[in-house]
């Protein structure tokens, strides 16, 4: 028989412990709350064109991620599409004039962003704008261009068509 | 052929007399309901004695849980190479599912028997009997205390199941198996929703009406001998857990 | 009860207000049922149970409790409340009915406590005591909201001859003291017979006799002598009913 004081402890000590997993649940594995960990921080880029670009796609750079998309925002007075990544913070020495592109993993895979290290040797800081941003290769866009190439060249304007293949 | 039907006939009527007396009793349950909450000091001790006392097989089973999920979730995410997903896997398949399933069953093994137990010995031993001779109605006394911190202490349970399931995963996901920890908890954050948690606490709740209500039922009304006592614990525990899986599929059905 | 079997038919008994009054009879012959229905515990089908003026069977619930509150009842185990230690036991009843200030509740329960000697025991629990200790707790409990009809169910069974002694004086002076009523079942014929006003024997479902220890000591019936001397056979048959003993070994047919 334990004393009732015994009692009282260990009740609100689960109770406790019970909601305090509630809370977790509520803040911590969901987004709707925010959040505990801070060891990481944000990177911004601007893209024409995202493609099928989602939150929470892996961010890598020579193919390990390093960090998650974490939000997409249509800027209306740039007319580009804004990303927010949230890169680990293991990852702090990222040369502040590294680019981002937007990668298709396989052929039909889902996209993600894939960084490329610059020279500089002065490191992106938190909440900073990636200085270059390459846009995601649309399916469409390069059948089509494609199509049109075939096209010309029947046509006998195969000079012209070369350029800007090339430059692609 | 006769007598078959007989049988099946005689038997169904038991099954429906059986419903009809439970549905009885959670009646007048809910009748004295407002009565016993004017009194939280014996609540508080069946909290203590369903929630508190459970606490540890809830933890230890669900950190296993958890790293089992871990382990087959890697091993099968893998084979796409989207071992990032791992966290969404685990923490859907937790809040949803495994959590208020498992904690359920767990809760009929670990806390349903012993109410059921306790009420069939104070059955037998006549304390029940002796009660109502002093003019203390069991039921209010004895039962509702019982049924209530058993409805209180599941979905808490359910809670740190959950929780220290999604650990379980991340030490072998992340620890073991070298899934990056970012991405297991972003990835987690921004695929799960709040209606998963709901889900997860509503069934919780409803777990815990079901089987706390048939843990104090079998036992209150346990045959008053050694044999009914046992047959008592036996019959919450399969009971309970089949009950368990029917409202689960329909909680399901209703919340998809 | 449930099983349809007729318990008691043509039973006639009168209870004397302040004595105490001995039920006797075989194992088996509903003495329990027989309290059962004195304290509305179960319904009589047929006939009816008058206590202080009042039908039980006609009350309700609310009534019901009303009048067992004016009641006391010592179980065969005791029944005492295995929760809660031997002080809360008796002051159980006190705390479900009054609203008593604290150092009254301690006065009175230490007072009743004292009575059955075991004021030293207060701290001790239900599972501590032994079966005489816990039968005097149990007394105690009884008597602690003053009751005007005490009821006895076997309160010498299992006892050793000092505890038996210790309880079969604690009944008398009680009675005595407290001007209570007391109804004790018992098939301890020697031992009730010391302190017992009025005896009725029961058997198969009637009264076979009844008067004071004297009466029935040179009571006609063959029942009653052999009830009250103890002898293994006699109305009441050593055997079974069975085939006749010699066909049955012989015939082959076990059961016939």
């Amino acid at each position: 028989m334990r004393s009732t004081r015994a009692i009282d402890i260990s009740t609100g000590l689960f109770v406790l412990l019970g909601f305090a997993a509630i809370l977790f649940m509520v803040t911590q594995i969901t987004n709707r709350g925010f959040s505990l960990r801070s060891d990481s921080y944000r990177l911004l880029a601007a893209f024409e064109n995202i493609g099928g670009l989602k939150p929470g796609a892996p961010v890598s750079m020579a193919g390990v991620t390093i960090g998650r998309v974490e939000d997409i925002q249509y800027d209306m007075k740039l007319y580009k599409a804004i990303v927010t990544m949230r890169i680990s913070d293991k990852y702090r020495a990222i040369p502040n004039d590294s680019d981002a592109s937007i990668y298709t993993a396989g052929l039909l895979g889902g996209q993600y962003i894939g960084l490329t290290p610059g020279g500089s040797d002065v490191p992106y800081k938190d909440g900073e704008q990636v200085i270059m941003a390459n846009d995601a290769i649309v399916l469409e866009n390069l059948i089509s261009k494609y199509l049109f190439n075939s096209a010309a060249t029947k046509s006998g304007e195969s000079a012209a068509a070369a350029a800007p293949a090339a430059q692609e | 052929m006769n007598a078959i039907l007989r049988d099946f006939v005689q038997s169904f009527l038991a099954f429906l007399e059986r419903v009809g007396l439970l549905v009885r009793f959670a009646l007048r349950l809910a009748v004295i309901l407002p009565s016993a909450l004017m009194r939280p000091r014996p609540i508080i001790e069946q909290v203590y004695n369903t929630g508190a006392m459970s606490l540890v097989i809830i933890m230890t089973c669900g950190l296993f849980i958890g790293m089992v999920l871990g382990m087959q979730g890697y091993d099968l995410l893998t084979r796409f190479g989207s071992e990032e997903y791992l966290g969404t896997a685990t923490a859907v398949s937790l809040l949803r599912e495994l959590g208020p399933v498992v904690t359920a069953l767990l809760f009929a093994g670990r806390a349903g028997t012993a109410l059921a137990a306790e009420l069939g010995l104070m059955r037998a031993t006549d304390q029940i009997a002796a009660m109502e001779i002093m003019a203390v109605d069991p039921m209010r006394r004895v039962v509702l205390p019982r049924f209530l911190g058993g409805v209180i202490a599941m979905p808490l349970l359910v809670s740190i199941f959950i929780v220290v399931g999604l650990f379980g995963a991340q030490l072998v996901g992340v620890e073991l198996f070298g899934v990056d920890s970012g991405s297991f908890w972003s990835q987690m954050r921004s695929s799960v929703e709040l209606g998963d948690i709901r889900e997860g606490l509503v069934k919780g709740v409803v777990f815990g009406v079901a089987c706390s209500l048939i843990a104090v039922y079998e036992g209150y009304n346990a045959m008053p001998t050694a044999e009914g006592v046992g047959r008592a614990t036996t019959r919450t525990v399969v009971i309970s857990a089949v009950v368990t899986l029917i409202l689960d599929y329909i909680l399901t059905a209703l919340m998809l | 009860m449930d099983s349809g079997k007729i318990v008691f038919s043509g039973l006639d008994i009168e209870i004397g207000r302040g004595a105490v009054t001995a039920i006797m009879g075989p194992s088996g012959t509903g003495k329990t049922t027989l309290l059962k229905l004195i304290t509305g515990q179960v319904g009589a089908d047929r006939g009816q149970v008058v206590v202080d003026g009042h039908d039980v069977a006609r009350l309700n619930r609310k009534q019901i409790y009303a009048l067992r509150r004016r009641m006391g009842m010592l179980f065969q185990n005791g029944a005492l409340l295995t929760d809660l230690d031997v002080f809360e036991n008796v002051a159980f009843p006190l705390r479900e009915h009054t609203r008593l200030p604290e150092r009254l509740i301690r006065t009175i329960v230490l007072t009743k406590l004292h009575a059955v000697g075991l004021r030293g025991a207060a701290s001790l629990y239900p599972q501590q005591l032994s079966g005489g200790m816990g039968r005097r707790v149990a007394l105690a409990r009884a008597i602690v909201m003053d009751p005007e009809i005490l009821i006895y169910d076997e309160p010498f069974a299992g006892l050793d001859p000092i505890s038996m002694g210790v309880v079969l004086r604690l009944i008398r002076s009680l009675n005595d003291a407290l001007g209570i009523t007391s109804i004790v079942v018992t098939h301890d014929v020697r031992e009730i017979s010391q302190i017992a006003d009025m005896s009725f024997i029961i058997a198969e479902g009637k009264v076979v006799a009844s008067g004071t220890t004297a009466e029935l000591r040179d009571h006609p019936s063959p029942i009653v002598h052999q009830f009250v001397d103890g002898l293994a056979d006699g109305p009441v048959p050593f055997h079974y009913p069975a085939a006749e003993y010699h066909e049955q070994l012989l015939g082959g047919k076990v059961f016939a």
